[in-house]
Formats: C-alpha cells, sequence, structure tokens
C-alpha cells in the first residue's frame, strides 16, 4: 500500500485544512474476473479477515470474496462487539487467546481505527457452584497464558457499584475479571479488513449471491453466481446463518441449526457503565457503547429462524432480568431491537475444516461468538486454505467430531444435541 | 408467535417448549452412521419447517408443526403420536 493511502492523524490534519477533499472511498468495487485461485463466499468479517490473511500471510493475490449484499452487512453489523478470551475447554482456549492477541494488534496492523477498548469483562457469579466452576475457568484462561481474576462481593462492590447485589434468588457473590477483554467498533472491523484485503489486490464482489458450486470428480471447479460463472481452483465458505443453504448448493448437509438470537440498546447516556458486564442468571450481559447507549442482551429465542427479529417472550425475560440485575437501567428508555441468524452447532463450538469436496473449505457453525473469533477465524482459515493443514490453535474445530464423538468442545456441559446451547 | 394445539386451541408461544427439527427417527438396529445423521445433521431450511414443539405449560401434547422459518408464520399442527415419525410397538417403521 502507498503512503498516501495510509491513515494518520497527520493525514486527518492535512485533509482537515484542506477541505477534505483527499479521502477515497475504502476500497474498489471490480467486476468479477472469470477465474480466481480463492473464491470466498461472504463478504462478512469471517469472510474478509480471511481473504486478508491469506493475501498477507500467504502470498496469495487472486483472490474474490463474493457477497450476496453488502460488505459486512450479516452478523459483523448486528452483534454486541464484545472481544474476549475467557473460554475452558482445550480447542477454544488456545482458539480464542489466539484470536485476543490478534485484536491487540488489530488496528496498526490494519492501519484502520476499530474502536479496539479493552475496558475489562465481568463474568459475574451467584452462587457458590458457579464460583467453583467460575474459578476453575480463571486457571484454564490463566494456564492458556492470558488474564484472569476473581473478584469477591466487596471488590466487586467498589469497581461496579450498581449492580443489585440483593437479589433474593440471585445474589452476587463476585466475579471473573479480565482485564484484556472489551469491545471493538464491529462495523470498523469488518470495513478495517476489507480495506486491507483490498490493497493487497483481492476483488470484494458485492450484490454477487452464489447459486451454485460446481463439483467435478470429487474436486470443486468454480462457482455460479448472479454475476455469472467464476471458476476457482479452492472455494471456502464463511456463510455464517446462512451455511446450511450454501453447503447445500454442494450437496452438503451440515450440522448447523440457524436460530435468531436478539439483541437491544437504549438511548444514548453519559458513561455509566464502564466494563462488558454478564451474568450467570438469564445468560444476560450489557456494555455501553461509545455513542453511548447501554447494548444488552440474553439468549437465542430456542427456535429455529431466518428472521432478524426475535419474538415478544425473550424480550420480555432479558428486560425481567435487566431489572432484577441492573435495576437502573429501567430509567432508560429502549430506543431499538434486532435479531441476528446464528449457525448454531450441536456443541456449540464452530468448525473450520475441509469438507468430503476437495477445494471446498468450510468455516461455520459460530453460534452466538462470532464476533470475537474474527480476526483468529480468517487467520486460522487462511491457513487451512493455504496450506491443506489446520492451523495450530484451531486442530479441535472438525466437521466430523460429532458423528466420531471425539472432541466434542460442549462448554456449557449440556450435551452435544441441538436446541440445548 | 402462537401455536393451535389441537386439544386446546390456538395458545401463546410462551407455553410451547421447541423440541427441534420434525424427523423420521431411525430403527434402534439402524446403526451409528443412521443415527449420527438422526441426532446431528439438519436441513436447516429457510422456508416452511416441520418441527415439534411440546404444550409443556399446557396439555403436555408433543405437536408436529409446520413453520415458515423466514416468516415466523403457522402452516400446520398436528399431534406428534398421529405424524408417523416413529415406530410404535410391534409394527416396522411408519
Amino acid at each position: 500500500m502507498g503512503i498516501s493511502g495510509r491513515f494518520s492523524g497527520w493525514r486527518v490534519l492535512k485533509e482537515g485544512l484542506t477541505g477534505n477533499k483527499g479521502w477515497t472511498p475504502h476500497w474498489r468495487d471490480p467486476e468479477p474476473k472469470r477465474e480466481y485461485d480463492v473464491v470466498i463466499v461472504g463478504g462478512g468479517g469471517h469472510g474478509l479477515a480471511t481473504a486478508y490473511y491469506l493475501a498477507r500471510e500467504h502470498g496469495l493475490r487472486n483472490i474474490a470474496v463474493l457477497e450476496k449484499g453488502y460488505l459486512g452487512g450479516g452478523n459483523v453489523g448486528r452483534n454486541t462487539t464484545i472481544v474476549r478470551a475467557n473460554y475452558y475447554l482445550p480447542g477454544n482456549s488456545e482458539f480464542y487467546s489466539h484470536s485476543l492477541r490478534l485484536w491487540e494488534g488489530l488496528e496498526q496492523d490494519l492501519n484502520y481505527n476499530a474502536m479496539m477498548s479493552q475496558r475489562g469483562i465481568l463474568n459475574v457469579f451467584h452462587n457458590d457452584g458457579q464460583r467453583d466452576a467460575t474459578i476453575r475457568r480463571a486457571n484454564a484462561i490463566i494456564n492458556q497464558g492470558d488474564d484472569a481474576e476473581i473478584l469477591y462481593r466487596d471488590q466487586l462492590r467498589q469497581m461496579v457499584p450498581f449492580l443489585n447485589y440483593d437479589n433474593n434468588r440471585f445474589p452476587i457473590m463476585g466475579a471473573l475479571l479480565q482485564r484484556r477483554a472489551g469491545t471493538a467498533r464491529h462495523d470498523a472491523v469488518a470495513w478495517g479488513y476489507a480495506r486491507g484485503a483490498d490493497q493487497f489486490g483481492v476483488d470484494l464482489i458485492q450484490n454477487c449471491e452464489v447459486t451454485g458450486i460446481d463439483v467435478a470428480g470429487g474436486r470443486v471447479v468454480g462457482v455460479q453466481t448472479a454475476r455469472g460463472p467464476i471458476k476457482a481452483k479452492k472455494v471456502a465458505l464463511a456463510a455464517a446463518g446462512r451455511s446450511g443453504q450454501v453447503a447445500a448448493l454442494a450437496g452438503l448437509t451440515l450440522p448447523i441449526e440457524s436460530h435468531v438470537l436478539q439483541a437491544f440498546v437504549t438511548e444514548g447516556l453519559k458513561p455509566v457503565i464502564d466494563h462488558v458486564i454478564t451474568f450467570a442468571e438469564g445468560h444476560l450481559y450489557i456494555s455501553q457503547s461509545d455513542k453511548g447507549g447501554l447494548v444488552f442482551g440474553s439468549y437465542l429465542d430456542f427456535y429455529s429462524s431466518y428472521a432478524a427479529r426475535g419474538n415478544l417472550a425473550m424480550q420480555e425475560h432479558t428486560m425481567e432480568a435487566i431489572a432484577a440485575m441492573v435495576p437502573a437501567v429501567t430509567k432508560a428508555r429502549l430506543l431499538r431491537s434486532w435479531g441476528g441468524i446464528m449457525d448454531m452447532t450441536p456443541d456449540g463450538s464452530p468448525i473450520i475444516d475441509h469438507t468430503p469436496i476437495a477445494g471446498l473449505y468450510l468455516n461455520a457453525g459460530w453460534c452466538y461468538g462470532g464476533f470475537k473469533a474474527t480476526p483468529a477465524s480468517g487467520h486460522c482459515f487462511a491457513h487451512l486454505i493455504a496450506t491443506d493443514r489446520p492451523h495450530a490453535a484451531a486442530t479441535g474445530f472438525k466437521l466430523d467430531r460429532f458423528r466420531t464423538g471425539r472432541g466434542l468442545m460442549d462448554e456449557e456441559g449440556t450435551g452435544a444435541q441441538h436446541n440445548l446451547h | 408467535m402462537r401455536i393451535a394445539c389441537p386439544l386446546c386451541g390456538a395458545r401463546d408461544r410462551r407455553e410451547f417448549t421447541y423440541r427441534g427439527a420434525a424427523l423420521p427417527v431411525p430403527a434402534l438396529d439402524a446403526g451409528a452412521e443412521a443415527w449420527s445423521v438422526h441426532v446431528h445433521l439438519r436441513e436447516n431450511p429457510a422456508g416452511p419447517l416441520e418441527e415439534l414443539w411440546q404444550h409443556e405449560l399446557g396439555c403436555g401434547a408433543w405437536l408436529k408443526v409446520r413453520r415458515d422459518t423466514v416468516t415466523h408464520a403457522m402452516l400446520g399442527v398436528v399431534l406428534a403420536e398421529d405424524a408417523g415419525l416413529a415406530a410404535r410397538d410391534g409394527e416396522g417403521p411408519a
């Protein structure tokens, strides 16, 4: 990339003094070529990150990202922006650790302001059993090389005095604190990866729905799209909630159900919640955006859905939980709510793997945890596509683990079955 | 969403518990591969889906519901026991 294309404080100053006439679009809008080395299906966070790392880490240049709508218009623009590495099980643990390290260097790497804010995450526990499980998880996090601290009630109260510590059923006993966790500006993550990939010559092709995957002799040879056929040596699927439909184009059936997860945001307020706070009760979580809105959510609606909106029952549950745990929030007015389509696997953990079709790669099953995974997902998926071997941080995300039963990663311990996560 | 329970009439979604896709159950001796497919793999359609709901806060009946996953429109409800998903005692698979 040329120096003139780089963003800097100096450039902001210069443009500000010269009428802001020097800014240009962040990426090109090319016509699709007839053939690519790698075609990535899905122009969301994971697809764009995959393209970026394929170019930067593996030297590939002849890459296209095909997006049926606009870049970053799917789940990367519909999530609650939380970044963390506080998983327990081997497989997930090292992967999210890898992702958090990539997050920490992301803005410098991409030369893009992703508003990465390491404000810390607090996972609140309410009873002895949750406390013991939390301490165990904290030890696992420390063993993976990341930070974790246990705070008890009085310490937590000094840090976040506005929680309801004395709820009859769910009194707050303490919390797990990971200081390096936080939030990032979700859209900017997609835009940063898009711009970075574009600068390496990756073609980002929007309004280009993939309508067919061409397979000959057990090997993928290209795709059919709304903008004509495109040949490809390798095709990589990163279609999130739509993974089932895209994989079906190649005759594959995935261990995935798509479910709706709702999120909510209040009117903008002065800074009041400094951390990301999650509660063992009700799966509730809340943080405050830089714009001032309180962003919160809880469970899936728990039925298959492609509607990007949910039902009243889970809205009620979420409001009840927030009123019970953070009563001050009931004074804020709710601005809007929305739903995202989650690609749920039976064990709640993702898939980054080959498929039975040579040259066809799958990145899916992110459940409700895809945003924090974005950098490592792209990084590890690119490694798999380029080398045909899994990255060391993503050896556990096998497609066939449900069939064999080996290496299931069921963080909640509820069983590797649909509709339990 | 409201679901028309054949026994109780139309009731709010809150009374029902989702039990997943309504798939024909393999025979007990169908083998691990068939059972793995049944337990894990899903067509996951964007459109009409046949699924099981239990009227847990009502009569307790299991229902087979046909519902559009894009619009949430209810397209039909029958008792699951009448849906022929599983072999009954002394019978072959439906």
